[in-house]
């Protein structure tokens, strides 16, 4: 019968059926960051169990670190010091390759990953981070986990899960001008909805997505959960296998084409049958960008921002108002010449090298707008170091922009990168939730890169078609 | 590992209002630098029940007659967005021992469930009479029956669903899983055998 890589990948890691009717799933790769496992190896210790396969657990710490330039430990806040030394210490005792900053290799660990070669395709993958979704680019089922069953897969490898239902989402034919990974993410978010894609895995495909780049498809799957869908994944193809091709810990030589073999196998068999199919077409989709308080409340840049009076529903119009009580912003307005305070682009949605390129090509000889605070933050060490030979550091810095180390920085302003009371931040992040970026007031208008980067340079919300007018896809 | 079974959770509660309510705002994530989930109680939807200047802002938890509550009624897609277990923890330690919601955010549900902290749906109108009936009276007790698949108030009631696999774990004291999952050790070792990039090298 034909299956789904969900079905083929989910059955092949089964150990058994619990007592409880939860699967007993083994974990191929388990990746850790220093917010949610300190207290996972403190119930560890407390139970006086060990990490059952240290080799197949990875490492970093992103959440947390200072992005100035050349931050050095101690750092400022005595929190975050504690959690890089508790990261470091439970690494270091239990024989877990650590990421470190003095290794050159540190980052934002859904982008490290892949750049590392650990994320290949038909492994199961979790960490205790929603954005674990990532990794789907390649063809894993992978998913984020609470800091308990952080504890369980360290213990066991393994942990208690229910399946998922499988969504093929299709999107078809070509992209406009302009229109980038991003937009097509948040336009299924907004189409599918905020929780549309809860208990099912998204399969995304279609014409759209074979063409895309391994970072394009990694945009696309890291924001799943914001869909609700806790799994999303895109069957691998050569694609994949030429990113993965020489990476560190990719496979080499025989092992190489052997798992190439078995990459393929994985695929998604014709004529398998799924739990549901959504069709997309990619001429509907426009540069997006939010206007509320949830990934799903998104309008094309040419769009109006709602009113909740021509609301269909009462809930939905309390939804749209409450949404608008906290943006300040006016209902019917123009999104497009929204002022802005903050411009900010990295994170593990878009702090990839493909998406510092694909700006830089475009700031060339044009400035950011006075009064707008711009970070540019790449994802990783990795992303940093080749930005720096290719000179695109130069062209950020030139056009205004901070240049800033590697972390999450102002995605979730864990570190010191933060929103400063109702400040307006364009976004290239993943999550547009009050307070998230770092003020409880704070506000943000989730966009693609190069929206980010038009929105900078023309001081309020702008569609990056005019502002860059060569711009093409 | 012998757990308490959790068959049904009785106390008074209290209605936050609202759909989408993700895990940021149960708990911001300043709160989340720390190595330890003791004390996180405290910081439960920390920034919507205080304002800038550090006052109450009269938040369902804050009203007075609903202190103490242990069960938390809420709208659709509670707990979406970041999987930090911090969210249920804070919960948890604020001192709830159920929530009732529309439904919940995929990830929220399983840390929550492994917390022993039963999360069952409810239709929006059940939940809008629950939410009544406390509004009328905070003192009213509240029974949520995970055996039954029930929530009791007065001499109302009102149907919910839960995951059979959560259910099954609450009620029969196996909702966390560690025991359970130690015990195939052999077998775990033998399956992960199959693949040649878990040999350690």
């Amino acid at each position: 019968m034909p299956k789904t890589l969900f079905q083929k990948v989910w059955e092949a890691h089964a150990v058994r059926k619990l007592s409880s009717g939860h699967t007993q799933l083994l974990v191929d790769t388990h990746l850790l960051h220093e917010v949610t496992s300190p207290q996972a190896f403190g119930m560890l210790r407390d139970l006086n169990l060990k990490v059952a396969m240290p080799h197949r657990t990875f490492a970093t710490v992103d959440h947390i670190i200072p992005t100035n330039p050349g931050a050095c430990e101690p750092f400022a806040d005595p929190l975050a010091q504690a959690m890089m030394d508790a990261i470091r210490k439970n690494c270091q005792d239990n024989g877990i390759v650590f990421f470190d900053r003095a290794t050159g290799k540190q980052g934002v660990i859904h982008i490290i990953a892949p750049e590392q070669g650990i994320t290949q395709p038909g492994m199961t993958i979790a960490c205790g981070d929603s954005h674990t979704s990532t990794h789907g680019a390649f063809g894993a089922i992978s998913f984020g986990i609470g800091t308990t069953q952080i504890r369980d897969i360290l213990a066991t490898q393994t942990m208690a899960i229910s399946p998922l239902k499988v969504r093929r989402v299709e999107v078809n034919g070509k992209l406009g001008r302009g229109v980038y990974a991003k937009d097509v993410i948040l336009h299924i978010i907004r189409t599918l909805g905020v929780n549309g894609g809860t208990g099912y895995a998204y399969e995304f495909a279609g014409e759209v997505l074979d063409n895309m780049s391994m970072e394009e498809r990694m945009t696309v799957c890291n924001m799943s959960i914001e869909g609700g869908a806790r799994v999303g994944y895109v069957n691998p193809d050569e694609t994949t296998f030429a990113y993965l091709k020489d990476r560190p810990y990719a496979p080499k030589g025989a092992a190489w084409d052997e798992a190439v073999a078995r990459w393929k196998a994985c695929a998604s068999d014709p004529g398998c049958a799924y739990d549901d199919v959504v069709k997309i077409d990619a001429a509907d989709i426009a540069p997006t960008v939010t206007w509320g308080i949830n990934p799903a409340e998104g309008i094309s840049i040419n769009e109006n921002i709602p009113d909740p009076a021509t609301a269909a529903t009462a809930e939905e119009k309390a939804e749209i108002e409450e949404a608008l009580a906290y943006m300040k912003f006016t209902p019917g307005a123009p999104i497009k010449g929204t002022k802005i305070d903050v411009a900010f682009l990295g994170s593990c949605t878009n702090g990839r090298l493909t998406d510092f390129q694909e700006v830089a090509r475009h700031i060339k000889g044009k400035k950011v707008a006075p009064g707008i605070r711009a970070l540019a933050v790449p994802g990783s060490q990795g992303v940093a170091a080749i930005c720096r030979e290719l000179g695109l550091d130069q062209v950020f810095k030139d056009a205004g922009f901070e240049w800033r180390d590697a972390g999450c920085s102002m995605c979730l302003a864990m570190n010191p990168d933060k929103l400063v009371g109702d400040q307006v931040s364009a976004s290239s992040s993943n999550r547009n939730f009050k307070g998230r970026q770092g003020s409880p007031t704070g506000r943000t208008i989730l966009m693609s890169p190069l929206m980010v980067a038009a929105a900078a340079i023309a001081g309020h919300v702008a569609d990056a078609r005019e502002v860059f007018p060569e711009a093409n896809n | 590992m012998s757990l308490a079974k959790i068959t049904q959770v009785t106390g008074r509660a209290v209605h936050v209002p609202g759909n989408d309510i993700d895990t940021d705002r149960i708990i911001p994530a300043r709160f989340m630098k720390c190595v330890s989930f003791d004390g996180l109680g405290q910081y439960l939807f920390y920034d919507v029940r205080h304002t800038p200047d550090d006052k109450l802002t009269g938040h369902p938890i804050d009203k007075p007659g609903h202190k103490g509550a242990t069960i938390m009624l809420s709208g659709a897609n509670f707990g979406c967005g970041s999987s930090r277990e911090h969210a249920p923890q804070a919960i948890h330690k604020a001192g709830f021992r159920a929530i009732i919601a529309e439904n919940f955010a995929e990830i929220f549900f399983g840390n929550s469930t492994t917390l022993g902290i039963p999360c069952v749906n409810a239709k929006h109108e059940d939940i809008a009479r629950v939410a009544a009936a406390i509004e009328a009276n905070p003192q009213l007790e509240v029974t949520v029956d995970v055996e039954r698949l029930e929530v009791r108030f007065g001499d109302q009631k009102i149907p919910v669903t839960m995951r059979e696999s959560a259910r099954e774990g609450l009620v029969a004291g196996r909702w966390d899983a560690i025991g359970e999952l130690l015990e195939a050790r052999e077998a775990t070792a033998a399956l992960a055998a199959k693949f040649p990039h878990m040999a350690a090298s």
